[in-house]
């Protein structure tokens, strides 16, 4: 699992819970909430759906990490080989 | 209630197992055409069920749709064309002095449901739990996504009524608008009971849920052979006003609200009381100003389970005996029952009776049921009479709540 593995990932569950949205030309290095219509409620979402499909945990104090796919991929990165090690 | 204001039906938008709009729904109501589905129940195999297809995002978003409900989506779809079909400026249109008023038999029980099987998926461990859950599952829910979907400041709430929550709704609404809380009211009632099981369970566990080879002939109300409910989904929302603010608009007046009466039997929680639903209807003729004679058309509640059906026929009898022009039908042979939309939906697809003189039938009677044999009752073929002025509609549900709501052609004395 690459960092761009891990983008392309987020973007999956994004289309699932914004199917509105156009993530064509979504910038990595800027906030999801500035570039998409995402709200709290979408957020809690990708941690759902981080859980139920990929059997990742990102605890309330770490949301701030989702802030952007680059944050993502960095803070997720590690997540998914703890995973893929088991 | 001739001291307190006119209030009037200036739009209606629904949808139906078989329509998508009044004139598609009544179409198909005078042409004896039912639409009943055949549906894979969690648990409980193939039934028989009124499926609606209407298209949810032809004003919603897809992701309001996602998060939302199935009862959300039909109460958006229905108060959206109703308010096309009422002719308002609704940009001028003041949303706080507009209420909601949406009439459920129940809600809440498709998301639960929903959740409990997902967590049942992951060890039923209650984190994997929707944090949509209580938004969707409120009581208000209905009402509430139509005012954040129509910018709706005004109240809104739903009148858990069982199935005599149609009616519910347009009483509510009408008191609402005679207090002077509202100047606008969307009202009627909305139904996604078809995609909970429990109620599937509990009507075949009661010996109430219809089976029929074909399902189109599955909900007979009245015949010999009928064997319970047929469940479905649907809605129907009125646009209503104070009949004075309607004229000084210019309006199209589709109907106007002539009396009505909700009361309880006081008695079971499930077997009707045909005392107390003749008071129910008498009561409503009082207050409208009518007798029974003048009623053209009765819209009867009728379920199609063996008891409840001659129970109504017992009440309608007691009351409507001598009375040559009134004529009676039932709406639920069609599209069988619609839970808290039934009445609401089974007053639209009479209306159009003030206009063409039509009364549609109730259809799938093979052999009748000598207690249902009404005189008047339209058995179908829809009938051309001289005239229909007015309207009664009974709506019944469970713990003995009735309802009767009587409308009239507007301008008839």
């Amino acid at each position: 699992m690459t960092k761009e593995d891990i983008k392309q990932v987020v973007l999956d569950i994004i289309a699932d819970i914004a199917p509105d949205e156009d993530l064509s030309g979504v910038k990595p290095e800027v906030r999801l909430r500035d570039q998409l219509s995402l709200d709290s409620m979408d957020f809690l979402d990708i941690v759902m759906e981080l859980r139920k499909k990929h059997g990742i945990e990102v605890p309330e104090a770490d949301y701030v990490q989702l802030a952007s796919l680059d944050s993502c991929a960095e803070y997720l990165l590690p997540k998914f080989q703890a995973k893929a090690a088991k | 209630m001739s001291s307190k204001p006119r209030i009037v039906i200036t739009g209606l938008g629904l949808t139906a197992p078989n329509g998508n709009s009044l004139a598609e729904f009544r179409a198909n109501l005078l042409a004896g055409k039912a639409r009943i589905a055949e549906i894979d129940v969690r648990h409980m195999g193939r039934q028989p069920a009124g499926v609606c297809d209407f298209d949810a995002t032809k004003w919603q978003k897809r992701k309001e749709i996602r998060n939302g409900t199935r009862v959300g989506s039909i109460s958006i779809y229905c108060a959206r064309e109703a308010l096309a079909d009422a002719g308002l400026d609704w940009d001028r249109t003041d949303k706080s002095r507009v209420g909601v008023y949406l009439g459920i038999t129940e809600h809440g029980n498709v998301e639960t449901e929903n959740e409990i099987h997902n967590i049942s998926q992951f060890g039923n461990d209650t984190k994997y739990w929707t944090h949509h859950h209580n938004p969707r599952t409120v009581a208000n829910n209905p009402a509430g996504e139509v005012t954040m979907n129509l910018g709706i400041t005004g109240p809104h709430y739903t009148i858990g009524a069982a199935c005599a929550a149609g009616n519910a709704g347009l009483i509510q609404a009408a008191q609402m608008l005679q207090l002077g809380e509202v100047d606008l009211a969307f009202a009627g009632g909305v139904s996604e009971s078809i995609h909970t099981f429990g109620i599937f369970a509990g009507f075949k566990n009661q010996g109430a849920l219809a089976q029929h080879a074909d399902p189109n002939q599955a909900s007979r109300p009245f015949d010999k052979d009928r064997n319970g409910i047929v469940i479905s989904e649907g809605g129907a929302v009125y646009v209503l006003e104070r009949l004075d603010d309607a004229l000084a608009r210019g309006a199209r007046i589709i109907a106007e609200i002539a009396g009505w009466c909700i009361n309880s039997d006081a008695t079971d929680a499930v077997l009707p009381n045909p005392e107390r639903q003749t008071e129910c209807v008498r009561l409503a003729l009082a207050r409208a100003g009518m007798r029974p004679n003048d009623i053209h058309i009765v819209s009867t509640h009728a379920t199609a389970t063996a008891l409840g059906d001659v129970q109504e026929c017992t009440a309608l009898r007691t009351v409507f005996t001598g009375c040559p022009d009134t004529r009676i039908n039932n709406t639920k042979s069609f599209i069988g029952h619609c839970m808290g939309a039934a009445g609401a939906l089974e007053l639209a697809g009479n209306l159009p009776s003030f206009e063409d003189g039509w009364v549609h039938p109730t259809i799938n009677i093979t052999e009748i049921d000598p207690e249902c044999a009404l005189p008047g009752l339209v058995v179908n073929q829809a009938v051309r009479v001289p005239q229909v002025t007015a309207i009664l509609n009974n709506s019944f549900g469970m713990l003995g709540i009735n309802s009767a709501l009587i409308v009239k052609k507007y301008g008839v004395a």
